[in-house]
């Protein structure tokens, strides 16, 4: 500290090139490994070790990509698997908090559902799809239901724990200050768990996405998955590589977008204050 | 005993009701076949052979696949919080990869690996890797400077110091991210073998529910649900065994 202290103000406002040079360096690195991986596949593309339908170079796949943007089809089927996975995210955000709180309140409620998410978090809720077909038919119902009993369990999980986790003087002085039931729910429990249930958000929205684009895959039509599928029956493999950029795209701007609707909603919680790592 | 009856009594409520729907045929029976069929349809499956063959396929897909990504992924994981070049490098990457659905992979690792297994293992691999580098990564760099600093001082070496130091911290992570591969790689699993495979539990649904045995095919549904199930709660008293040291 003492050093820092009495060292010349210029050498603090500037520091020397080689700490800025260094700095630039690390800041530079994602640039560098994302290049290197673009320029791996390309000579991997190119080398001749594998063919061109096992891996198509990235600008062939960008061209792709580029068609499918011109001619429209990109943009519906992204909407389509948006809308399916949202749809689906909804449903499960809703219920999932209800419930949660329902079990928190109740205890008829948390006696009948206390196993059912025991029992059902751990499994493969996608095994179910073919029962979920037989009853609901092969459209949008069937999908935005698969999605949305995938992306429940989390929610009401991380309601519980957040309703668990509010502290007991909190909700003892809003009792005692005379406030209702409601005022205490609304104004105590909801706030404090609050940032839990967010995480159970973001841990349910991929989740959706992975869901939505699986129950495509499986069962065709439009939609990402769909469309990806279609190429790949077709052998175009620039389409099925088209396909996995343009998934992983909306995936990254999905889960990017859900952390900043987080901080905003929590920017008066001390959790903002920190360097977000998401 | 008595308190594990009246815990799980309303699973045994669902079970009478999906009984009595069925019987009292409120529904067509291959809608939702009784349970009482499903449950003989099952020792069918499991006398005729069909079931075991599957789930071995299934399981050794998954298996395989969990263990190169659980390996492979703690190593990158470590490696990432132990030298900056290899986190800054890397960490652009499994930024990027993370929220990817990794489903998108089924049709390449068959353009790469053909029908069998091993396109099923390394898609199993490549998806499930993430969350277990991202569990030891974050486990790792939480690791208590002042243990780091000890070990240093009484002149660990850095492997000695990774060993000792940085994995027992980092542990309860790494487990927690190893939870979420498990069910990861039951998803993943099921739908690759949905899609594209030639046996498995998952073509085995397919196959049936395309042949209309509506009976058998919730009967292996059933399976599917209770290894994710079993698998989860098996690897849970693991952790508490690994983690006993925290007490």
């Amino acid at each position: 500290m003492a050093r820092v202290e009495t060292a010349p103000l210029q050498a603090q406002a500037a520091p020397g090139w080689r700490a800025r040079a260094g700095d630039l360096t690390w800041r530079a690195a994602p640039f560098v490994s994302v290049g290197l991986l673009i320029v791996a596949w390309e000579a991997v593309a190119r080398s001749g070790v594998v063919t061109a339908y096992m891996l198509p170079g990235p600008w062939i796949v960008l061209e792709r990509i580029g068609t499918d943007a011109v001619a429209g089809d990109l943009w519906i089927n992204m909407a389509l698997t948006l809308y399916r996975a949202f749809a689906g995210f909804a449903i499960a955000a809703v219920a999932g908090i209800a419930i949660g709180f329902a079990m928190a309140r109740n205890r008829i409620a948390n006696w009948f559902f206390d196993p059912i998410i025991s029992v059902g978090f751990p499994m493969p809720k996608i095994a179910f799809l073919p029962v979920v077909i037989l009853w609901l038919g092969l459209f949008d119902v069937t999908k935005v239901t698969m999605v949305a009993l995938d992306a429940v369990f989390p929610v009401i999980t991380a309601t519980l724990a957040g309703i668990a986790a509010v502290e007991r003087e909190l909700l003892w002085s809003a009792r005692n200050m005379g406030a209702s039931e409601r005022e205490v729910l609304h104004q105590v429990v909801w706030p404090s768990a609050l940032p839990q249930i967010m995480t159970g958000l973001q841990v349910a929205l991929p989740i959706a996405l992975i869901v939505a684009v699986v129950t495509e895959m499986v069962m065709g039509g439009y939609g990402l998955g769909g469309a990806m599928m279609t190429a790949w029956r077709f052998a175009n493999s620039a389409g099925v590589f088209a396909g996995i950029v343009e998934i992983a795209a909306v995936g990254y701007l999905v889960v990017k977008g859900m952390a900043l609707v987080r901080r905003r909603l929590l920017l008066w919680h001390p959790e903002a204050m920190e360097p977000s790592t998401v | 005993m008595k308190a594990a009856l009246i815990r799980y009594s309303p699973l045994l409520v669902l079970a009478l009701a999906w009984e009595l729907i069925a019987r009292l045929g409120l529904v067509s029976s291959s809608a939702l076949p009784p349970l009482s069929g499903v449950i003989v349809s099952w020792f069918d499956l499991l006398r005729s052979g069909d079931l075991v063959t599957a789930s071995a396929s299934s399981l050794y897909r998954g298996g395989t696949g969990l263990l190169l990504a659980v390996v492979v992924g703690a190593l990158i994981g470590i490696a990432m919080a132990w030298w900056r070049p290899v986190n800054a490098l890397m960490s652009p990457l499994v930024e990027m990869f993370y929220p990817m659905p990794k489903s998108a992979l089924i049709p390449v690792t068959v353009v790469w690996l053909g029908f069998g297994d091993g396109s099923k293992i390394l898609l199993i691999f490549l998806g499930c890797m993430l969350p277990v580098t991202l569990g030891a990564f974050n486990g790792a760099r939480a690791s208590d400077r002042m243990l780091v600093w000890s070990a240093r001082s009484m002149g660990a070496s850095r492997l000695r110091m990774l060993w000792d130091v940085v994995l027992p911290s980092a542990m309860p992570e790494l487990l927690n991210g190893i939870r979420t591969a498990i069910a990861l790689s039951f998803i993943l699993l099921v739908s690759s073998e949905l899609i594209v495979a030639r046996q498995g539990l998952g073509y085995l649904i397919g196959y049936l529910g395309a042949d209309g045995d509506y009976q058998p095919m919730f009967a292996v549904v059933l399976t599917v649900a209770f290894l994710g199930f079993a698998a989860d709660r098996l690897y849970m008293l693991l952790v508490t065994r690994v983690l006993a040291w925290r007490a």
